[in-house]
């Protein structure tokens, strides 16, 4: 549940946002990260710290580089109470809907 | 940069047995019956939430002590097809009127029935709200609590 405190908090950094569109187009190494970015690579290290942590990016050792990928089991986090909401809702709605129905069957044989 | 990192919609369609303008009455006029009593705004319990029934009419809740408080507003009302509404509720379920996201609800007349198709987008815009939200989300009451809701409700 931590996860998804972290999760919006790192979203809410418009440099992190940047730092995750650089990865948009398929893995990076921190160096391609922070060309054209207006920080330093040791704060874009430090970004995709957080963005890490926050379950939003990944990252594997291909030699002597450490790679930087997106998560994409991250961005779902955010959206999964919602789902899960309008499921339940939505399952409560037909129970209303077709409940109203039966009504007026009953009364229209009556 | 114009392209953005954005979480998919979450599309959800249900089957029901009764016509279009049966089902979209139920929805819109009738979210009393079906709404979850658990997600509330405001302090007092949960009378039930109201729909105005036209083109930029509030989405409110009313409790039980007579307060009222706001959820969002009403972008399209096409009955029996189509109704859109906006979603101003942060994930913790408080109102914020600078938040819009799409809430859409399509009902499509299918075999004996309706099918009901909601999308619900835009839900980047509370990435973009984070920031405010950071020191309550997790507190109680907050986002953990509401997953434990959905969790019991789904464990039912």
């Amino acid at each position: 549940m931590a996860n998804t405190a972290r999760l919006i908090s790192a979203l809410a950094d418009p440099t992190r946002r940047a730092v995750l569109e650089k990865l948009k187009d398929g893995p990076r190494p921190v160096g391609e990260i922070a060309q054209g970015l207006p920080v330093t690579r040791p704060a874009v290290s430090q970004h995709l710290k957080v963005l890490k942590e926050a379950g939003l990016v990944s990252d594997r050792s291909v030699g002597t580089r450490r790679i930087y990928y997106i998560d994409p089991k991250g961005l779902g986090a955010m959206r999964a109470w919602l789902d899960q909401f309008w499921g339940a809702a939505l399952d409560s709605f037909k129970l209303a809907a077709e409940a109203e129905a039966e009504k007026f069957k009953k009364k229209d044989g009556e | 940069m114009n392209t953005q990192i954005r979480p998919a919609p979450v599309r959800r369609s249900i089957f029901v047995k009764v016509p279009p303008d049966r089902a979209f009455d139920v929805f819109t006029n009738g979210i009393g019956q079906w709404w979850p009593k658990t997600h509330k705004i405001g302090p007092a319990d949960l009378d039930r939430p109201i729909i105005e029934p036209r083109e930029g009419g509030r989405w409110y809740e009313r409790d039980v002590d007579g307060s009222e408080c706001e959820i969002g507003k009403v972008a399209a009302w096409d009955p029996p097809a189509r109704v859109v509404l906006i979603w101003q509720l942060t994930p913790e379920f408080t109102y914020d009127p600078n938040l819009i996201t799409e809430v859409e609800v399509l009902f499509t007349p299918e075999g004996d029935g309706t099918r009901v198709d909601l999308e619900h987008r835009d839900l980047e815009r509370m990435g973009d709200k984070a920031d405010a939200m950071r020191e309550t989300v997790s507190g109680p009451g907050g986002w953990p609590a509401l997953l434990q809701l959905f969790a019991d409700e789904a464990a039912k």
